[in-house]
C-alpha cells in the first residue's frame, strides 16, 4: 500500500497531466459530435459577454455597410407590400378570411457579436439566448439568405452551426425544377458551398438558383441560398455542385432567427407515425 | 503572492485578452492566424515541472478554446508543450547548461533558443490542427497549416522575447 502512495505521490505531475490531457481530448471528441458541446462554446456568460464588448466597438466602423443593406431590404419589402396590394385589389371578391389564417414562423431579430469563416467548423454567437425563447435547432436567415442553425443556447446568447461547417446538413432544392438535395461545405473557399444528393433528372445549369427545400421543420421553404457556380457529371450522376453563396459570410451583422410554430406538432405527428 | 506571481497572472490575462481580441483576426494569406499566446510556456520560469504550470498551461489552452469554439485542441496542446519542455530543453542543452534556477531563456545562445521555441511551436501547432481536422485524409492541410502558422508564430515569439529581454 505504502509503495502504491509513494509510487502516486513520485509521479504526481504525470497523473495531473494525463489526467486533464484525457479532458481536453474529451472536449475535443465531443466538439466533434454535432449538437454535443455543452460546456466549451462561446454562449456562455464570460465569452459572450465580452464578444458583446468587442462588436459595440466594431459596429461603429461598419454602420454604413449596414445602412446600405437595409435599405436595400427596404426596397424589396416596399415592392413586395405595392405586389400584395395589386394581388389583393384584383382578387377583393374572396379576400383572406382573416379568422383561419394562422401564422406559422415567428422571427426573432438578433446580431452577430462572433463570426467565424476560417475554419473547418465555423460557428457564429448571437446576442440573444433562452430569455428572447430562442431554443436550439432554429434556422437562422438575414435578408440575404441562410446563415445557419442555432445549437448551444445560454440565457442571453447563442451559438450557431454556421453552413460554413463541415458537419452541417441543409435541405434545399433548386427554385425552377423542385429537385431536392442537401448543401455541404468541403471547407474550401468561404464563399462557395457545395450541394449534395441532387438526382440527374435534375437539368442544372450555371447560374440556377438554389433555395431551401421546405421538407426540415427549421427552415421555411424558399429561402435564398446561392447561384450554381460550376458542377461536373460522373457515372452518370453528379461527381460535384459548386454554389455561389449570396451572403457574404465574412460580414454578417444583423441577423433573423426563424421559429416555426408547428414543429412541436409535426414532430408528434411522425413520432406517432413511426411507432405505430 | 509575490511579484512574479502577479507578473504571471497578468501575463496569463493579457494573452488570452490579446489572441482572442487580436490575433485570432488577422486571418494572413486567407487563413493564418498565430497562436502567440503558448509564449506563456517560454516566459514561465524555467523551473522543474511543477504543478502550477500544468493546470495554467490547460486552463490558458482551455480560455482560448473557450472564446473561439474548438473544443479542448488548444487546451491539449499546451498542456502537452507545457509538460515536455523540461525534457525538450535537456535534449538540446548541454549538461553543464542545466542549472534551472539561474536559466532563463534569453540566456541561452540564440539558435538554441530558436531550436527550443521552433520544436516546442510545431509540436503544438500540429496537434491543434490535426485534432481539429481529426482525420488523416486531410494530412495535406495539417502539415501545410501547421508549417505557415508556425513560421508566423515563431518569428512573433522572438520578437517579443528580444524586446522583454532587453527591458530587463
Amino acid at each position: 500500500m505504502q509503495q502504491i502512495i509513494s509510487f502516486l505521490y513520485k509521479n504526481k505531475y504525470f497523473i495531473l497531466f494525463l489526467l486533464l490531457e484525457s479532458s481536453a481530448i474529451f472536449f475535443t471528441i465531443q466538439s466533434h459530435s454535432y449538437h454535443k458541446s455543452k460546456f466549451i462554446n462561446s454562449a456562455n456568460f464570460i465569452s459572450g459577454g465580452l464578444y458583446n464588448k468587442i462588436n459595440n466597438f466594431k459596429e461603429f466602423l461598419l454602420l454604413k455597410d449596414e445602412n446600405v443593406r437595409l435599405a436595400e431590404e427596404n426596397v424589396q419589402l416596399k415592392n413586395l407590400l405595392n405586389q400584395k396590394d395589386k394581388l389583393t385589389a384584383q382578387n377583393s371578391a374572396k379576400e383572406a378570411d382573416t379568422v383561419n389564417f394562422n401564422q406559422k414562423y415567428s422571427y426573432i431579430s438578433a446580431k452577430v457579436i462572433n463570426n467565424n469563416f476560417r475554419k473547418n467548423n465555423n460557428y457564429l454567437t448571437i446576442n440573444k439566448g433562452e430569455s428572447s425563447h430562442l431554443k436550439s435547432d432554429l434556422g437562422v436567415i438575414n435578408s440575404k439568405g441562410i446563415i445557419g442553425i442555432t445549437k448551444s443556447v445560454s440565457n442571453k446568447y447563442a451559438t450557431v452551426l454556421s453552413i460554413l461547417n463541415v458537419n452541417s446538413r441543409i435541405n434545399v432544392k433548386l427554385l425552377n425544377s423542385n429537385h431536392f438535395g442537401s448543401l455541404n461545405w468541403n471547407n474550401n473557399h468561404y464563399n462557395t458551398v457545395q450541394l449534395l444528393d441532387l438526382p440527374i433528372q435534375a437539368n442544372i445549369k450555371i447560374g440556377d438558383t438554389v433555395v431551401t427545400g421546405g421538407r426540415s421543420t427549421i427552415f421555411p421553404e424558399g429561402i435564398q441560398v446561392g447561384t450554381i457556380k460550376d458542377f461536373k457529371t460522373k457515372n452518370n450522376t453528379y461527381d460535384f455542385i459548386n454554389i455561389t453563396l449570396f451572403n457574404d459570410m465574412s460580414s454578417v451583422g444583423f441577423v433573423e432567427i426563424i421559429t416555426n410554430l408547428d414543429k412541436e406538432e409535426i414532430k408528434n405527428l411522425e413520432e406517432k407515425t413511426s411507432n405505430e | 503572492m509575490n511579484r512574479d506571481n502577479i507578473n504571471i497572472a497578468l501575463l496569463f490575462i493579457g494573452l488570452i485578452l490579446l489572441q482572442i481580441i487580436v490575433l485570432n483576426n488577422i486571418n494572413f494569406l486567407g487563413y493564418i492566424n498565430p497562436f502567440f499566446y503558448i509564449i506563456f510556456i517560454f516566459l514561465y520560469p524555467l523551473k522543474k515541472i511543477d504543478g502550477s504550470l500544468i493546470l495554467l498551461s490547460f486552463f490558458l489552452g482551455l480560455f482560448i478554446d473557450i472564446f473561439s469554439n474548438s473544443g479542448g485542441t488548444n487546451a491539449a496542446a499546451t498542456l502537452l508543450i507545457a509538460f515536455i519542455r523540461i525534457p525538450v530543453l535537456k535534449i538540446i542543452l548541454d549538461k553543464r547548461e542545466l542549472e534551472y534556477s539561474s536559466l532563463s531563456i534569453s540566456k541561452l545562445p540564440f539558435y538554441k533558443s530558436l531550436t527550443f521555441i521552433a520544436v516546442l511551436t510545431f509540436i503544438h501547432h500540429f496537434i491543434v490542427f490535426s485534432l481539429e481536422y481529426f482525420k488523416w485524409s486531410n494530412m495535406n492541410i495539417i502539415l501545410t497549416k501547421t508549417s505557415l502558422t508556425s513560421i508566423f508564430t515563431i518569428v512573433l515569439i522572438l520578437i517579443s522575447l528580444t524586446f522583454v529581454s532587453r527591458k530587463r
